[in-house]
Parts: structure tokens; C-alpha cells; sequence
């Protein structure tokens, strides 16, 4: 079972590896991304969004959704935090409360 | 967080300091529209604002806010991204489409800018309760292990 598993991850590295070089270069002006998509969002991004930077276009309005959950998940990690440390009753242990009464 | 933080130098620069950073804090929230910036560093500059203020005051520092306020100002902030998104869903469009948005414009575009403008408050607003909240909960609970030394 384990030879398997070891094996298994072996061709599945030299898979990764191997498919890594088809991928295109950054920058290359014939991949797919650079022929589609970031050609609009240069051109149109001013007149759709209103705001003369790109990213915060991107950002907030094409990718605006992405950007909510981004938020919600900082909202969470804050709140977990909180949960986590800021409760009286889960850090000290009750031993160690009697030896001090 | 009961002594004060550093010498007396300290205390003095970072008194100078605080209110600078307060209103850089803004300007990146506000600035980020048209160049480098945006919510997130925005609430993360806002968010130092205060924390030095309770480095230098403790307890008695001016922009102290409770755990229980700034818990909830993190859902505020969230909240208002999302209402924004709702805001244009109820005037027809899709969720978060700003040119639905219920004000008067002249272009769409400027809408856009104005929906960028309130999700961006929204996020700065969230982030600044969140680091806040955990700088809370840290000396809270570094608090309650010195007492109980």
C-alpha cells in the first residue's frame, strides 16, 4: 500500500513536472489570458468603472464578488481570534484555580 | 493593558504621529480610486491609528473601542459591502452591478466610482475592527495570565 502510494506521487510529480513546461510564458502576448480578457480590461476599465486605476476596477467591480468573500474571510479569521482567546472560561484550568483558592 | 507603553520619547512621537497616520488612513481610502491603495491598506493604516493610541494611553486612550463594539463594527463593515451589492439588486440589476444603483448620475461610469467608493469603505471598516480585535484579544488574555500571577 505505501510502495503504491509512493509510487502514485512519484508519477504524479513527474506528470506535474513534465505538463509545467507547455504552460505559457508571462508576458507572452499569444497566450490565452493576453488575448482576451486583458485587452478589455485595459481598454474599457476607465469608461466601465469609473476609476482611473486598474486594479482597484478589477478589484471592486469586475472581480467585486471575489472581493466580498475576501472580506467575509477576514471578518472571520478576526472573530475566531477572538472566540478563541478572549474567553475566560477556556484558558485556565480549574486545578490550577483550586491550589489558588 | 495597564502601563503605558515606552519612555517619554516615545510617547511624544507617537503622539505627533497618531493623527498623521489617521488622516493618511483616509487619504488612502479615499485616493485609492486613482492610484496605489484601497480598503484593505487603508483599515490596516486606520487600524494602527488606534492601536498606538492604546499603546501610549492604556485604557484611557481616546479611540479606545471595546472588543464587543469592534466585533460588531467588523460585521458592520461587511455588511455594508454586501448591502451594496443588494442596494443594486433592488433597483433591478444584478448583485453587485453598480449601475443600478439608486442615485442620480449622469454616466454609469460615475456610479461605478460611487459603489467602488462604498464596498471600499465597507472593507476599510472591517479591516481596521479585525486588527483591532485582535490586538484586543491578545492583551485581554495576556491581561488575565498577569492576573492571575
Amino acid at each position: 500500500m505505501r510502495g503504491l502510494v509512493t509510487v502514485l506521487l512519484a508519477v504524479i510529480t513527474g506528470m506535474f513536472c513534465s505538463f509545467v513546461t507547455y504552460l505559457p510564458f508571462i508576458g507572452d502576448v499569444n497566450s490565452a489570458p493576453n488575448q482576451h480578457v486583458t485587452p478589455v480590461y485595459i481598454e474599457r476599465s476607465v469608461q466601465d468603472t469609473g476609476s482611473p486605476n486598474i486594479v482597484t476596477g478589477l478589484l471592486a467591480d469586475y472581480r467585486g464578488f471575489d472581493t466580498m468573500w475576501e472580506t467575509t474571510v477576514m471578518f472571520l479569521a478576526g472573530l475566531t481570534v477572538v472566540m478563541l482567546l478572549s474567553s475566560s472560561t477556556m484558558g485556565r484550568r480549574p486545578e490550577k484555580e483550586d491550589e489558588d483558592a | 493593558m495597564k502601563k503605558p507603553f515606552g519612555g517619554i520619547v516615545l510617547d511624544t512621537a507617537f503622539r505627533i504621529i497618531v493623527p498623521f497616520t489617521l488622516i493618511y488612513g483616509v487619504y488612502v481610502l479615499i485616493f485609492g480610486e486613482a492610484g496605489p491603495g484601497g480598503g484593505f491598506q487603508a483599515g490596516a493604516l486606520l487600524s494602527i491609528g488606534v492601536v498606538l493610541s492604546r499603546l501610549i494611553m492604556g485604557d484611557h486612550a481616546s479611540f479606545n473601542i471595546s472588543v464587543k463594539n469592534s466585533l460588531v463594527l467588523a460585521g458592520v463593515g461587511t455588511f455594508i459591502y454586501a448591502a451594496t451589492g443588494w442596494l443594486a439588486m433592488l433597483n433591478g440589476g444584478n448583485f453587485l452591478d453598480y449601475s443600478y444603483l439608486p442615485f442620480k448620475a449622469e454616466h454609469t461610469n460615475e456610479l461605478h466610482a460611487l459603489g467602488i467608493l462604498f464596498i471600499e469603505i465597507g472593507v476599510t471598516i472591517c479591516v481596521m475592527m479585525t486588527i483591532i480585535n485582535i490586538l484586543d484579544a491578545v492583551v485581554e488574555r495576556g491581561d488575565e495570565n498577569g492576573s492571575a500571577k
